[in-house]
């Protein structure tokens, strides 16, 4: 992880203001940092989405590719998992330096989104234990300032509603095989019911408190963390434990209902936004890159 | 809570540069001149007998001399200027601090003021507490004393008004936007204090109730801030990252009047790009009329 150095006495001021629940940006312990969302910026993938927290910038991009299903699922497509650390994002992740960041993402995100209670993966299904649909979701950090989970879940979840899927018709072979064939036309394609799809809310225990949305000076303060996944409705998916610190049962109560709380917020707003951008369609300008 | 929290990118506004200031302002690979008889000077390079931009910022024009000062750099210090800076490692008989330069800076066990104001000749013991005066990770503000040849920085602690840096924000804003001003310390009115570092890292603390001078600077109170000094502190920092994002020198009449201007606001709004915007054009247009 991109570590930042803080002195002790910083730290000191940083736990304090937690205490206070004023941080070092004037946020409270449950405010996250200004979010910005854009979908569909990468035309050669089926869906993509960036977000920019504070300066925490990832792009995701999502492909479908037809693949055949795992013995233990044959009635179920699945996703794939790759993060990229850019060395844009900070120098130690230059050559080999992000791999293990990379892999310990993609885990997770594994673990979090690769079920049945977050994506119906029986939709990706084209033929029970023949084909189904891949999606390989790739992330890309564009730039590092803390809570890279939160904002990639949320990132995925934009592309994940951003992804179109061809349809496609199973016709009976000449030899008696099923073939294949693929829609033309770029509209019919089939979408993702991403209502279930789950944001990741990472707590961060400084001091007595926890804080939502840490920026790296604030996680340099924290020993340790929670990574809980909430759907819409307020059900967790996912529990993890981040850090090389000890919490107590008491505190993982505490942190898992913020976690709730918080995290059941995030959805309604970014679904709204997600519908508001679709409805503009066309008419609206894309920033991408260039804004 | 999620109000306004997530939201489209929008395009960034043309800045209205006022006329009364036009600056003659480059892009790397413009064409400063293709006049002969001007000399080359940084940031800038002769492509094809024309005189060439290669950093973005402002042409400054000495008699012949031509160079463009960049708006986003490295810090090149001088003599005399303050600096923030962090401590990278502790080696024999100097510490390397980190300094937005493009080497690390060295302050010199020779070149700081011993705890309790001793003055004396640095001997072995001083040598194998240094870890104890300053440690890895540790902030201090600092004079540059010297520049080598290579560009690297010598820097010096030997005033009361140096040392160790305590309880406090740090802010990191571009080099450029730092004012150069006869004094860089400020007592603000509004009930904090700053150091504006030349090199662009800008240190925000509550203003010191008496100054334990016996301690030499050393000393760094591990008391609690009070919530009123917090929440001063905090709405500093957010102006004046408002005012390096819309590119405002940075000085203490400017981060003041921001300040001023940030009143009706709450703190963590100003984190959003429309507040910011806002508060740095009424700011900008104080400014404007003080000048005037």
């Amino acid at each position: 992880m991109a570590a930042v150095q803080v002195c002790e006495a910083e730290k000191v001021y940083i736990m304090h203001g937690v205490r206070d629940d004023l941080r070092v940006d004037g946020r409270g312990c449950e405010d996250y940092r200004h979010m910005e969302i854009e979908t569909d910026v990468v035309s050669n993938t089926d869906g993509s989405a960036r977000v920019k927290l504070g300066y925490t910038d990832v792009l995701v991009g999502i492909k479908a590719e037809i693949g055949k299903p795992k013995p233990a699922a044959p009635d179920e497509g699945y996703l794939e998992f790759f993060v990229d650390c850019s060395a844009n994002a900070t120098p130690e992740f230059e050559g080999r330096g992000g791999e293990e960041l990379g892999s310990e993402l993609s885990c997770t995100l594994y673990k979090v989104f690769n079920n049945v209670n977050s994506l119906e993966l029986r939709a990706l299904c084209i033929a029970p234990r023949e084909h189904c649909w891949v999606l390989y979701v790739d992330v890309l950090l564009l730039q590092c300032d803390g809570n890279l989970f939160d904002a990639i879940s949320i990132a995925i979840k934009a592309a994940l509603f951003n992804t179109r899927i061809p349809k496609v018709t199973i016709t009976e072979g000449e030899e008696g095989g099923a073939e294949l064939e693929l829609s033309d036309d770029p509209y019919d394609c089939v979408r993702l019911n991403v209502e279930n799809v789950p944001c990741i809310v990472t707590l961060c225990k400084i001091g007595h408190r926890h804080v939502v949305d840490a920026t790296l000076q604030e996680k340099a303060c924290s020993v340790a963390g929670l990574l809980v996944s909430v759907t819409h409705k307020g059900t967790i998916t996912c529990v993890r434990k981040v850090g090389g610190g000890s919490l107590e049962p008491e505190s993982i109560f505490e942190m898992t209902e913020t976690g709730k709380r918080v995290g059941k917020a995030l959805h309604a707003p970014l679904m709204k936004l997600l519908r508001d951008e679709e409805a503009q369609g066309k008419q609206r300008q894309k920033v991408g890159f260039l804004g | 809570m999620a109000a306004g929290l997530m939201r489209l990118p929008v395009f960034r506004k043309q800045e209205t540069v006022s006329e009364s200031n036009e600056k003659h302002l480059v892009v790397p690979g413009d064409v400063i001149t293709s006049d002969t008889g001007f000399m080359r000077g940084h940031g800038t390079y002769m492509d094809e007998e024309k005189l060439t931009a290669s950093v973005a910022g402002e042409v400054e024009r000495v008699n012949k001399l031509i160079c463009v000062r960049p708006l986003k750099t490295r810090f090149y210090g001088e003599v005399g200027d303050v600096v923030v800076g962090r401590i990278t490692e502790v080696q024999q008989k100097r510490w390397k601090v980190e300094t937005n330069s493009r080497l690390d800076s060295v302050l010199l066990l020779s070149s700081v003021n011993l705890p309790g104001g001793e003055l004396r000749r640095r001997c072995a013991e001083d040598e194998l507490a240094m870890r104890d005066y300053l440690q890895e990770g540790d902030l201090i503000n600092a004079e540059v004393q010297s520049v080598f040849s290579d560009g690297a920085l010598s820097l010096h602690t030997r005033s009361l008004k140096y040392g160790k840096l305590g309880q406090g924000v740090l802010v990191q804003v571009s080099p450029s936007l730092v004012k150069r001003q006869k004094t860089h310390f400020h007592n603000l009115p509004c009930g904090a204090s700053i150091i504006l570092g030349n090199n662009g890292y800008i240190w925000l603390y509550p203003t010191p109730g008496q100054q334990d001078e016996e301690a030499g600077g050393f000393h760094t109170s591990m008391e609690p801030v009070s919530l009123p000094d917090r929440e001063v502190i905090s709405r500093l920092r957010n102006c004046i990252l408002a005012l390096a994002t819309h590119k405002v020198m940075l000085y203490d009449t400017s981060v003041l009047y921001c300040y001023e201007s940030s009143r009706p606001h709450e703190i963590k709004d100003l984190l959003k790009p429309e507040v910011m915007e806002e508060v740095v054009m009424i700011t900008r247009q104080r400014l404007v009329e003080q000048a005037g």
